[in-house]
Order: C-alpha cells, then structure tokens, then sequence
C-alpha cells in the first residue's frame, strides 16, 4: 500500500470516530447541565424509598405521570402558597394545578420531535412549547432564559438520547376548576 | 426648506437601529399634526384580519423606494431591509395602540409597540414586557399590548414574519364570507396593484388574471378554511410544526388532513373519541372548544386575545355540522 492510499485509509477509518465525538461530547455536557441544574428534581418522579422520597429512575425525566391523576389542590393558609404532590411532578398553587412534562426521547409524548429551534424559543420565551401559554410555575425558565445557544443544544440532545418513556403529561388545570 | 421636525427626527432615527421612542419618528406620519399619513406608506387589507378582540385596525406598508419584494415563494415573501409595517388598533373610536415591524437589518426583523397618548396626538414606545392599556373592550376588560415574546411566539417560528401581508391575503379575488374582513378601499395596495407597479418579483400576469383563492367546493369551506389560517396557521404550520401536535391549518392545507385528527386534548363532556373537528359535531371537535373558551390553559389562540371571536366561532360551528355533516 502507497503512501497516499494509506493515508486515505487511516483517514476513513478515523472519520466515524471524528464526527461522533462532538456529538457524545454534546450529549455528556447536556447531561451534566441537565444534573447540575436540577431537572430532575421535578421531571423524574419520586418514589418512597428507605431515606423518604428519592427519584424514580425507571422513569428518569418522564414527568407527571398519566395515570395517576391528582385531585384539587390543598387550599393552604397563612404564609403557605403552593404545594407539591407526592411525587413531586404536580404542583397546585395560586396559578392553579401544573404538571412537570415529559423530557424524554419519546417522540409523541415528550421530546423526541423537538427541534433546536423549538427548545430555544420555548428557553428564551418561557412558552409551553415555545409558542403557547406562558410557562407556569414552578418551573423556573427564567434559568434558561440566558443560556448560551451551545447549552440550549446540549440540553436538548442529551434528553433526545434518553430512554424514550410513553407517558402524555395531562394539562394544567386553572384555578377553581376540580 | 426647513423640515418638519417629525420628519427630522424619523431620519436621525432610522438609519440605526435604535426604535423611535414615539410613533411620529418611525416615518409614519408626513405630518403628525392631523396625523396625516406619509403618501409612501401604502395602506392595505388582508382578505382574512386577525381577530383582534374587535378592534378597528388600519395598516401600512412602507417599501424603500427602487427595491421590491421577492415573491419567489408566493405564501413567504421576502422583503428589502428597510420594509416597515404599521397596524393601528382603535377601540370605540380611539386609538390605543400601534404596532411597527421593521426590517431593519439583513437578518432582524424589529418589532416595536406603541401606546397612544390620551390626547391622541402620538404614541409612545411600550417596554419590552408589554402591558395593560386603559382601553376597556368589555366590561372589566382592558386591551392587552403584547410583550417581545408574545410578538415573536406568532412571528418568530422559522417561517416569513409578515404574517398579513401575502398572495393569499391581498388577493383581490375577495372572500365574501371571512368574519371581520374590511372593505376594500380607494388607494389600498392589493396583489394586483404591487403587480402593476412593479414591486413584486418575478412578476406574475396570473397574479391579475386569477388572483389566488382557496380553493373549496363550498363558499362556508372556504371561509373557515381561510380563517383557520390566518388566525391559527401561524403556529400551526408545517415548515417548523409545533413538537407532538400534527395539527397543520396555514394554507395551502387540505381539508382531508383536518378531518378525523386525533387529538391529546379532550373537549369537557363529550362521549365520543375528540379530534380535532368532528364531522357532523362540533360539540366533539377540540378545535371549536378552544375557540369557544378563554379559559387561560386551554384557549386558542393562547395570547393576543381576550375575548371569543364568537361570529369565527358561529362560522365553524355551521361548517362543521352542516359542511362537513353525514
């Protein structure tokens, strides 16, 4: 083998491992951001574990789930305002019941169909789906308001890399409706 | 000759890309007093207004002089840097606010609210975050000026941000049956006249001869068709669809593609599966319900809006049942 075919060679063999490398390296930063910031907090349902309520890692980042509805939310007192069900992914408040959605890779029911585009308008303008109703409380967009485009991509290709988990979110409810 | 100090200030003002702090110094105006609109600013009508909680609207195009638009794309044109639209909102016969969308570099579009003055004799530029206006539109209901991101939840989605101003929409070929459509007046721009004077690029004859209309075996078909897309289409599209929802209603759309859709949402108190419009029922159909419905999570449109636009709702109401009935 010449030179030049050599070269060509070593180069083919290289290149798949060229072009994914940014995108795993995207990916594990969307990871850490993903962590650092708390996502999971909300998004991933809690379970009573030994220590209290831990995270459910079945269902990583799948959010309230579907099939356990919530009933009217407490009505609290004195300097109470808001509430948090037990799996911490529903939240009653003056804005009046809301839900954690869904951030996995499923394509009908969380992430899987976003686009760059649609994660940083939902970001930048604190919109359900980036062009609905304003963001309820509590999830605190305003964090994302400012992240850098980089980030916003990370963020969103690690979630289109988790386990895709079938589970439609219901809507939020407004208040005084049961 | 001294110039008028409006116009004086419209000059200072944009070259750059500071926003006029009041409306008199967007170039508007030829004469801010009697608001006397410059002859450069083409007034015009789309065939199918936005549904504006009422309010009296009248609009402006301003195109820089020698330059045309690039209609190559006759639903997403393209516009020199230097275009500017106004819309003025009145209410009960005042004026309450105007809106600027202005071209003002290659890849910016900047979108800019002002608020009039009691006095009625200017307007003055809003904040960023918007507000309430004092104009009352019912009982208890004060006119809303939207914030930036309002503005870019409708005009930034990836596709043309000149929502009203398009073939479809100053089609002279008018709907009779569009809910809310001004008449045509003297003077106004229209998609024959841009052909005529030569502001639209490549030029198109049929542009005059057939002026594009949606096309639909019933005038009701047609109305609501056109409705949906002005009101709706706007997020709905499919160039950048909104993610989980197949939902597509901007024209060219075909009706078969509305029918039967499922849905994630559900309509309060209806048996039968929902979709998005029921044939034969709009009790079942999620599109009507959120029309019909200012509830603050599930109203459509979601901004820009506080009342039901209850004539758009009769329209698609009588489509639906009688149109598309058994």
């Amino acid at each position: 083998m010449n030179a030049p075919v050599r070269g060509l060679v070593g180069l083919l063999l290289v290149w798949p491992h060229s072009a994914a490398a940014p995108a795993r390296d995207r990916i594990r930063r969307g990871e850490y951001l993903v962590d650092i910031m708390g996502c999971n907090h909300c998004h991933t349902p809690r379970r009573q574990g030994p220590h209290g309520p831990e995270p459910d890692p079945s269902l990583l980042l799948s959010g309230h789930p579907a099939a356990q509805p919530v009933s009217p939310g407490p009505g609290l007192q004195g300097p109470w305002v808001w509430a948090a069900s037990r799996t911490n992914t529903a939240f009653a408040g003056p804005w009046g019941v809301s839900f954690a959605a869904n951030l996995t890779s499923d394509r009908e029911t969380g992430m899987g169909g976003w686009t760059d585009a649609d994660f940083k308008a939902m970001a930048r303008r604190g919109k359900h789906l980036g062009r609905g109703r304003d963001i309820l409380p509590p999830m605190p967009w305003i964090s994302l308001r400012d992240a850098s485009d980089g980030d916003l991509e990370a963020i969103l290709a690690y979630l289109k890399s988790t386990r895709p988990i079938r589970n439609r979110v219901p809507d939020a409810v407004e208040p005084g409706r049961p | 000759m001294r110039p008028e100090p409006v116009l004086l200030a419209a000059l200072l003002a944009l070259p750059g890309t500071e926003v006029p702090r009041q409306l008199s110094g967007t170039g508007l105006y030829q004469k801010v007093a009697g608001l006397v609109v410059d002859p450069a600013n083409r007034p015009y009508a789309p065939q199918y207004p936005l549904w504006s909680d009422g309010a009296d609207k009248a609009r402006w195009c301003f195109l820089p002089p020698g330059r045309t638009i690039d209609a190559s794309r006759p639903e997403a044109w393209v516009f020199p840097v230097g275009t500017r639209f106004w819309k003025e909102f009145s209410f009960n016969g005042r004026r309450v606010e105007t809106r600027m969308l202005w071209h003002s570099s290659r890849n910016t579009w900047t979108y800019a609210a002002y608020l009039w003055r009691p006095d009625q004799t200017d307007a003055d530029l809003v904040a960023e975050a918007g507000g309430d206006s004092a104009a009352e539109i019912a009982p208890g209901r004060t006119h809303r000026i939207p914030s930036q991101q309002d503005c870019l939840a409708c005009h930034g989605n990836g596709g043309p941000q000149v929502l009203g101003f398009t073939a479809l929409q100053l089609s002279d070929d008018r709907d009779p049956l569009a809910p809310h459509a001004e008449p045509l007046r003297p003077g106004m721009a229209t998609l024959a006249t841009l052909e005529r004077d030569g502001l639209v690029t490549p030029a198109r004859r049929q542009w005059i001869d057939q002026p594009p209309r949606i096309q639909a075996e019933r005038p009701r078909t047609r109305a609501a068709l056109g409705y949906l897309s002005a009101n709706c289409g706007n997020c709905h599209q499919a160039e950048q669809p909104i993610p989980g929802v197949a939902l597509i209603l901007r024209q060219p759309v075909g009706l078969a593609s509305l029918i039967d859709l499922p849905t994630h949402g559900e309509v309060p108190g209806w048996a039968g599966r929902t979709r998005a419009i029921v044939p034969g029922a709009p009790e079942g159909s999620l599109i009507l319900h959120r029309m019909g419905t200012r509830s603050p999570y599930t109203r459509m449109p979601p901004m820009a809006s506080e009342l039901v636009d209850t004539q758009a709702v009769e329209l698609l109401r009588a489509w639906i049942s009688q149109d598309l009935g058994p």
